[in-house]
């Protein structure tokens, strides 16, 4: 099986001398194509740092990553930049779609940084709208006008619009209700199952962690315990949203 | 990123905020149109003051007796009231090689009546050359011609502002020029016979021709100074603008000799060159049209600090949306051009609606104040490029801001 991640050894540490701060101690582990992993700890425990240098936001200060065969541990700022544009889609708690802007023009933003002629662009964020199950008529609708669930479907249908080697969510139900929350796992554990999407979540609640494949464990910088989960939740299909 | 993606989102930006963009656009679109409209009222009055000095006649030298001053004492008359330039110092001067026309000229300010009207204006006593040296046209009738200069003849050729006022003084009728010609007025007490007016040459207050009376200058000496020997001022008109200084120096050497003085900083007379007149005006109207435009600039300056204020906002505004961006995959570059593209494309459509109403305001003066006005091509460019400028300047700031954002500090700034 091809891995996604590889991390070896990877330290993090802020500061200098005396007053240094190592965030990451030592993290080793690999994800492979296909698998739903949920990395969970509370925070302070560093799985935040952990996400920012999955995500190729930041540099570990030691150790090396892999990402889809790459290692992204030395980059430029600039490279790690074509590094996101072509190997991960982002999800976050907070949505952070464009406001006042179309929901179509929202999934296709990526493409825009990536150089796709429109038709292209077009297509493509059709094509992923409709895999995160986000509902037709609203596509033109603009991104302040829909609810909590339905912006965080936009986001999800932005990630995958790049076709990512993998999909790096931060707490994607942090900002919902259980029930929003419910169908945005289930959009996840779709991609997954059905499409073959590699996803890595990023959580603090063993609720949300359950629905994953495996489960990884931090705690003050080291990995606590990585595990496959015996009792996968799978989220209720039958709850749709009402937009 | 492609140039039309770029465009496009700066476009949605710029359109995102409409009241904002147009407030801060409001602040270019008046300092382009104040710096327009203030140098096109600025060129506009100098091609005026120099097209009516122009009128006064081409390549003039203007000669004038100074002030008379008593043996042994420093008391000075008045400017021109020096009995020194006499009709022999005009022939003498005609002579001069490059010289095309001479005009001598006696003039007084004098009561004129005709039946119950009167006045008091500028009579001018000349000679035929007159018309070509000083630019006059005859609307109706004929100038005074040689006889009557060498005969004295008492004949007056009038401007139009004297027909008006002698022969239709109420407000609301006008003279016609046949109602004057042949007609009789008295000049300080002396029939004069009219046998023409000249045409109107615009100009106002008392130095305006078309306030003049004209008659021979042999009449003038006779009946209206009684003195035959001298000239109030002899006018030369020169065959090219090349040769004004040369014929300037000649004719003071021919006068200071004739005059006999030796010094030059004793001389009698002056003789003023129309192109000097005409560039000290340029030089006072051009610091004129600098004044003005400086005072517009300063509003443009102050129009570029509200696009770097607005932009700083923006900035602050968006840095979630910049987090995002970079998050998935903008380059700093990217980000950049995104930011200097909205604040050039602020100040591009301020500089162009800037143009537009300062051409507006500038047509408005023009109509509505009679003040002459001139757009021209130069300063529209100018305009364009300062505003353009303005945009990359006070863009470029804000721009490297969002640009060196950190994406995860930006993603999480609240």
């Amino acid at each position: 099986m091809k891995k996604i991640i590889d991390c070896r050894n990877i330290t993090k540490s802020y500061g200098h001398g005396d007053m240094e701060t190592q965030v990451l101690k030592g993290i080793t582990f690999s994800v492979d194509e296909g698998e739903f992993v949920a990395i969970m700890g509370p925070s302070g425990s560093g799985k935040s740092t952990l996400m920012h240098i999955l995500g190729a936001l930041d540099t570990p200060t030691g150790g090396d990553y892999f990402l889809d065969g790459k290692n992204v541990a030395k980059l430029s700022e600039n490279e790690l930049a074509d590094i996101r544009m072509e190997k991960i889609g982002f999800v976050f708690q907070s949505f952070n779609l464009l406001p006042r802007t179309t929901v179509l023009r929202n999934v296709e933003l990526p493409l825009i940084y990536a150089g796709v002629s429109k038709e292209m662009r077009t297509k493509t964020a059709e094509k992923a709208l409709r895999d995160s199950a986000f509902p037709e008529n609203a596509w033109l609708y603009h991104s302040n006008q829909i609810s909590g669930g339905m912006m965080q479907r936009v986001a999800i249908a932005r990630s995958l619009v790049n076709n990512p080697a993998m999909i790096l969510a931060d707490e994607p139900t942090g900002n919902l209700d259980s029930k929003t929350g419910e169908i945005v796992l289930h959009t996840f554990q779709s991609l997954n199952m059905e499409h073959g999407k590699t996803v890595v979540l990023i959580t603090h609640e063993q609720y949300v962690a359950e629905h994953a494949d495996r489960i990884i464990h931090i705690l003050d910088g080291n990995i606590l315990k990585d595990e496959k989960n015996h009792n996968k939740r799978i989220a209720g299909k039958e709850k749709e949203i009402k937009s | 990123m492609k140039f039309a993606d770029l465009i496009e989102e700066v476009y949605n930006a710029v359109t995102v905020n409409k009241v904002r963009s147009g407030l801060t656009m409001l602040g270019i679109v008046i300092g382009i149109a104040s710096v327009i409209a203030m140098v096109a009222i600025g060129q506009g009055t100098q091609a005026t003051v120099q097209a009516s000095i122009q009128s006064l006649g081409a390549n003039l030298l203007m000669v004038t007796p100074l002030s008379q001053k008593a043996i042994g004492t420093t008391v000075s008359a008045g400017y021109g009231s020096a009995e020194t330039l006499t009709p022999a110092d005009a022939t003498a001067l005609s002579s001069l090689p490059g010289v095309a026309a001479v005009a001598q000229e006696i003039s007084g300010r004098y009561q004129v009546v005709y039946k119950g009207s009167n006045t008091n204006t500028t009579v001018m006593g000349t000679v035929p050359a007159y018309l070509q040296v000083r630019n006059v046209q005859m609307d109706e009738g004929s100038f005074v011609t040689d006889s009557d200069v060498s005969s004295a003849n008492r004949i007056a050729v009038i401007g139009p502002t004297v027909l008006q006022t002698l022969f239709a003084p109420s407000a609301n009728a006008s003279a016609t020029d046949e109602m004057a010609i042949g007609q009789v007025i008295r000049i300080k007490g002396n029939d004069f016979t009219v046998v023409g007016v000249t045409l109107a040459k615009g100009g106002s207050g008392f130095a305006s021709q078309d306030n003049y009376i004209y008659v021979p200058y042999t009449a003038s000496q006779h009946y209206l100074l009684g003195n035959l020997t001298y000239l109030t001022e002899v006018d030369m008109e020169v065959q090219d603008q090349g040769s004004m200084t040369t014929v300037q120096q000649a004719a003071t050497n021919l006068l200071l000799q004739d005059h006999n003085i030796s010094n030059p900083a004793d001389a009698d007379f002056s003789i003023l060159n129309q192109a000097d007149v005409v560039s000290a005006v340029s030089a006072t109207t051009g610091t004129f049209t600098t004044l003005l435009a400086s005072i517009a600039a300063i509003s443009l300056l102050v129009g570029g600090i509200g696009i770097m204020n607005m932009m700083l906002t923006t900035v602050t505004e968006r840095t979630r949306e910049i987090g995002l961006r970079k998050a998935i995959g903008a380059k700093e570059r990217d980000i950049t051009l995104q930011f200097l593209g909205e604040s050039v494309t602020l100040t591009f459509s301020g500089g162009t609606l800037g143009i537009l109403l300062g051409w507006g305001i500038a047509a408005g003066m023009s109509y509505f104040a009679k003040t002459a006005t001139d757009v021209s091509l130069s300063s529209v460019i100018l305009a364009f490029g300062v505003s353009a400028l303005i945009g990359i300047a006070f863009g470029y700031y804000p721009a490297r801001r969002a640009a060196k954002l950190n994406p995860i500090e930006a993603l999480r700034y609240e």
